[in-house]
């Protein structure tokens, strides 16, 4: 007698379109007005996990242009210039793919600094596309103020690249 | 076939796997996903730089906000609205609790406070009185009031490259682009979109604000620019020692964005040594505001009627009356009367060049009988004005 087998699937909406939509929930939720003893809720790049974690986690073309669609809806619902975190999203994105060889099986410590080499460089190009267009530099420790929150998510990166990372040899 | 002549199955659980064109001619050619995913990744990059080059954001025009923003606005607006329900809630229930166990203490100071300002309040008074009849006697034309509703907060967006806020009042009640926001401290920053029940505040501390301000004490003109950070730079100080730490800092009205004599802060040095200004609107949290229906220049004007092509208005002139044609009819037929008359008395024999007065009322063969008057010389001094001296 056979003896049913439950295989558990894990397709591209359990790693790319389930983390997108919690991602947009939580930067939603993040944007609540709360003001406590003079502090606000942090408001780190959410999607810079997902741009850091799926190429690891293999190579995608659904990938790439969900996080377009999620960089769209950060302009539009930060009132950032249009277009602007696509781009870094996706910068942060490209370079990890082409990375992704080195980055395969290193410590955490390795992936961490490649996280926040990665988030500087999308902050760098946010910071030269927002001076370039209003002739003011922002503030600097404004840009620490979300840049650090988004380095604390670095976490939920790992957590996602265990977690969905199959060791498949052919994309290493 | 696999090498075993048993037949590979595809897996589509197998999303790494390269992509081969099964149909047609390319069924052999196997493209590694790596690729196609950099593919993607490159044309997705063009697709951003292409939209960061065409956004208007900086513009804060009706125009340039775009249905895209109006309709994010109009969908998460309302879930702002609900997440920040219970925030609000909160808040109200603390300030209950602690109004509760400080009504003594809060009691006394009030009774302080009181005993400051009534003479003040008289002061003002008087004040009031005294300005109102200067200004009738110069006859000042001062600032009508200035209609306002009220809205309250439910989104914002913090950071070093937006700071602005949705509210929860829109085109349908009145709200436009450009319109003015405070709070009860003092300014807070300027309407940038509006949908039908949301609009879009850009606050001053935003990377893209400018705001023309004067300085209370010496009247000195600046420009109070956002950087991301809490405090606003001013910039453009006209005038050497013209600000002071601790002097009030007002909207100028100038250009016409913002009425004159708005409160926005006090000014203060910053560590990297530029001034700047302290904002009157972060002594309380930014929930509920008040949105001044104000108009600027810029929205009265029409722009095309201010630059119209040229000789514009003789294609508008209303057609003329009767009266008006029978005496542009009469006007034309003197004129036509007067040519003709002159063109005779230039065909007419002159004996000499004297120059005839001209009689458009007499006939034509009049001007022949008058003597003729002799010439004025250079040879006869005596009839130049002050030549005897």
């Amino acid at each position: 007698m056979r003896r049913s087998v439950t295989v558990r699937v894990v397709g591209p909406m359990q790693w790319i379109v389930y983390p997108a939509l919690i991602a947009i929930a939580a930067t939603v939720a993040l944007a609540t007005p709360v003001e406590l003893f003079g502090l606000n809720l942090p408001e780190p790049i959410l999607p810079m996990v997902l741009a850091f974690a799926w190429p690891l986690i293999r190579p995608s073309i659904v990938a790439p242009a969900v996080l377009l669609g999620l960089g769209l809806f950060l302009d539009v619902f930060w009132f950032a210039p249009l277009g602007m975190w696509a781009l870094c999203l996706l910068a942060v994105y490209g370079a990890v793919l082409l990375s992704r060889v080195f980055l395969a099986g290193q410590e955490v410590r390795v992936l961490f600094v490649w996280y926040a080499a990665c988030t500087a460089m999308a902050f760098f190009i946010a910071y030269a596309v927002i001076g370039l267009r209003t002739g003011t530099a922002p503030s600097l420790l404004a840009l620490l103020g979300q840049i650090v929150p988004t380095l604390i998510l670095f976490p939920l990166a790992n957590i996602m690249i265990e977690r969905f990372d199959d060791g498949d040899v052919r994309f290493r | 076939m696999s090498a075993g002549g048993v037949p590979s199955i595809p897996n589509p659980l197998m999303e790494g796997a390269p992509v081969a064109f099964r149909d047609g001619p390319f069924e052999n050619l196997k493209v590694p996903l790596a690729w196609t995913a950099a593919a993607v990744v490159i044309v997705a990059i063009v697709l951003s730089v292409l939209l960061l080059l065409g956004d208007r954001r900086e513009a804060a025009t009706a125009d340039s906000y775009g249905p895209t923003r109006a309709a994010v606005d109009t969908v998460t607006g309302p879930v702002g609205g609900v997440l920040a329900a219970p925030v609000r809630w909160a808040g109200a229930a603390s300030d209950f609790v602690g109004g509760y166990f400080f009504a003594v203490s809060e009691n006394r100071r009030l009774r302080r406070e009181l005993a400051e300002l009534q003479p003040w309040r008289d002061q003002a008074i008087a004040l009031k009185n005294v300005n109102a009849r200067y200004e009738a006697m110069l006859g000042i034309r001062t600032e009508p009031p200035v209609a306002m509703i009220t809205a309250r907060s439910i989104s914002e967006s913090r950071g070093p490259f937006v700071n602005a806020r949705l509210l929860d009042v829109g085109s349908g009640k009145g709200v436009r682009v450009g319109n003015p926001v405070i709070n009860e401290h003092g300014l807070v920053g300027r309407v940038t979109g509006t949908s039908a029940r949301i609009s879009r505040l850009v606050l001053l501390t935003d990377v893209a604000s400018r705001t023309p301000v004067l300085v209370d004490r010496t009247d000195a003109r600046a420009i109070l620019t956002g950087d991301g950070s809490g405090n606003p730079r001013l910039e453009f100080v006209r005038g050497n020692n013209s600000v002071q730490a601790g002097d009030r800092i007002l909207t100028s009205g100038d250009g016409g964005g913002y009425p004159r004599g708005v409160p926005i802060g006090v000014a203060a040095k910053g560590i990297d040594g530029s001034w700047r200004v302290k904002l009157f609107s972060d002594r309380g949290a930014i929930d509920y505001v008040r949105v001044m229906l104000f108009q600027d220049f810029g929205q009265l004007a029409d722009v095309a009627a201010l630059s119209p092509p040229p000789l514009t208005g003789l294609a508008a002139a209303p057609a003329p009356t009767a009266e008006q044609a029978a005496a542009i009819a009469d006007a034309g037929a003197r004129r036509d009367a007067a040519a003709a008359q002159r063109a005779a008395t230039a065909n007419a024999p002159v004996t000499t060049p004297t120059p005839t007065r001209p009689a458009p009322a007499r006939p034509a063969a009049a001007p022949t009988a008058t003597p003729p008057r002799p010439a004025p010389t250079p040879a006869e001094p005596a009839a130049q004005p002050g030549g005897e001296g």
